[in-house]
């Protein structure tokens, strides 16, 4: 997976024995306890748990917008504190600057780092061309189908040069064909670019399609249950049997933990 | 769409409407627009004929006041031909007390909205000024900087900056806190996220905020201007109260109304090409 072997000597991220606890009013919820997880440079991992198992603020806390209770995910072996270039959230709601245009919004990585005009204009190109948006370059966001607005959301930290992409439930509000074809081209461009995915569903088929490892998490308190690594030749078929018994037996393993007088989160991850 | 009408026995009023139904909307809207008024002025001119009342004049007697006013050739007073002079003298202090309060307010704004010490420390203060009339500062405004333009501009200052200041902290707090994570984890942070961010994020509200404030700044321009000023709009209307010149007030009044509604049109303009990425916001 890694072509260069030198690189796998060092840790890519490493999340060691993370807790978060949140204060709502005066309860205490804890939504992680001891999570432990090593991910590798180049993998497709997706977190998968009903809702309320920790696997977005997991995420979160990667991306640098949360801090762990206790605990430290670390990349390159160096703590994550803070929100940074390295790692690129894309969210489930977008969240493209509204007053931006397709090509300002892909640029607004590029442009922070003072790079001349012209290098961002390439930068922004060349990813607006890798998510065949060129000819919706000028329109505004609210311009522009949910399908578009998210691969704009990709381009636009794939164009920051992140290593670590990070995705929170990103196709979630897209319909069926749209999610398809936006799973596809997430899959090709991870196959050229070689980024690092942690990737947040709910959906087991998804997991199992794209990728390499699905990390499941059950709540209270959120932790990790089972880490299957999905070793199905790609491209894959969801129609096929070998896919749909990896799909079972992750679904087993989901529920396996959901107790009786629970049956929302049944439904959840169903 | 336009097809299937075509097809079926449509009355020629609807079909004239399917043809151009932006333009029928656009002349409904100037006719009704202008009628109304129109008919308001018949009836102030049959009101004061039927009261025969000396107080108040007639729609015409304030059409030649306007035309002396501004062309002179009429009354050949101290106010013929001087509309220029005047409605410069109140457009210099209105929008100088306003762009004062944009000057001062927004950047203010943006940092109590976004920083929690400099909220901590100016919000009870700001709360507690808010409330004391514009026209409650009269009598100090005099005070501190005289009987002169300098005491009408600080009090639209004063009426325009709570409307400002107000909407941007508003905008800046109903930010979508993921923007700013957007922002930081592509490497924007600290006073550059206020020009990149903060600010065009609240320009919506910012601009709700200018609309009301560019009102007010009118409205008090009268107030302003009763502090003593020899020029200006609101001083014409002093005086035509003073020398009992109804129809000196009432043209006073419309010259301020028209400047007031030409001058927030172009304010719309402006607000729709600054927001024109978010077309609800469109005025």
């Amino acid at each position: 997976m890694v072509d260069d072997p030198h690189k796998t000597r060092r840790q890519f991220l490493a999340i060691d024995d993370v807790s978060k606890t949140f204060d709502i009013g005066t309860d205490e919820v804890q939504a992680l306890s001891h999570v432990n997880l090593t991910i590798d440079k180049g993998e497709f991992v997706c977190l998968i748990g009903a809702s309320g198992c920790g696997k977005s603020t997991l995420l979160r806390i990667i991306a640098g917008f949360e801090r762990p209770t206790s605990g430290e995910v670390s990349l390159y072996e160096n703590a994550i504190t803070a929100p940074g270039s390295d790692r690129g959230m894309v969210f489930q709601d977008y969240a493209l600057f509204p007053w931006m245009t397709v090509r300002e919004n892909i640029g607004f990585g590029p442009r922070q780092k003072k790079l001349a005009k012209k290098y961002v204009d390439e930068i922004t190109a060349e990813y607006l061309n890798m998510v065949g948006l060129t000819k919706f370059a000028d329109r505004f966001p609210h311009q522009l189908s949910g399908g578009m607005k998210q691969r704009v959301a990709i381009a636009r930290v794939l164009a920051n040069e992140c290593e670590l992409l990070l995705m929170d439930e990103p196709f979630g509000a897209l319909d069926a064909l749209t999610r398809e074809s936006l799973q596809q081209e997430l899959l090709d461009i991870w196959a050229r670019t070689k980024v690092t995915v942690i990737f947040v569903t709910h959906s087991v088929e998804e997991a199992v399609l794209l990728s390499d490892r699905v990390v499941v998490m059950t709540a209270g308190p959120g932790r990790i249950e089972a880490d299957v690594p999905i070793t199905l030749a790609r491209p894959r078929e969801v129609s096929a049997i070998d896919f749909n018994q990896v799909r079972r037996d992750i679904t087993q393993r989901l529920t396996s933990h959901v107790r009786a007088g629970a049956p929302r989160e049944l439904k959840a991850v169903a | 769409m336009s097809t299937i009408p075509s097809e079926l026995p449509v009355p020629a009023r609807a079909r004239s409407a399917a043809r151009a139904p932006w333009l029928n909307e656009r002349v409904q809207s100037i006719l009704l627009g202008v009628a109304f008024p129109l008919v308001l002025v018949v009836l102030w001119h049959q009101l004061v004929v039927v009261s025969g009342t000396k107080l108040v004049p007639t729609p015409y007697q304030v059409g030649v006041m306007m035309w002396d006013f501004t062309f002179g050739g009429i009354h050949n007073d101290a106010f013929s031909g001087t509309i220029i002079t005047h409605l410069l003298a109140s457009m210099q202090r209105v929008y100088g007390g306003f762009f004062l309060a944009v000057a001062i307010g927004i950047p203010l704004g943006l940092m109590i909205g976004k920083v929690k010490v400099i909220r901590q420390m100016l919000d009870p203060t700001l709360s507690l000024l808010r409330p004391i009339p514009v026209t409650a500062w009269l009598p100090l405004s005099m005070i501190f900087f005289g009987l002169g333009p300098r005491s009408a501009i600080f009090l639209v200052f004063l009426g325009a900056f709570y409307p400002i200041l107000l909407n941007t902290i508003f905008g800046v707090r109903s930010v979508d806190t993921k923007l700013f994570e957007a922002a930081s984890m592509l490497g924007c942070d600290g006073s550059k996220l206020f020009r990149q961010v903060v600010l065009p994020a609240a320009m919506p509200s910012i601009f709700n905020g200018l609309r009301l404030a560019h009102g007010f700044a009118w409205i008090l321009i009268v107030v302003g201007e009763m502090t003593g000023v020899p020029t200006g709009l609101g001083s014409v209307i002093m005086d035509g109260r003073t020398l009992s010149r109804t129809d000196l007030v009432i043209t006073g009044m419309i010259v301020i109304g028209v400047a007031g509604f030409l001058t927030d049109r172009i304010i719309v303009a402006i607000n729709n090409w600054v927001l024109r990425w978010s077309p609800q916001h469109h005025g």
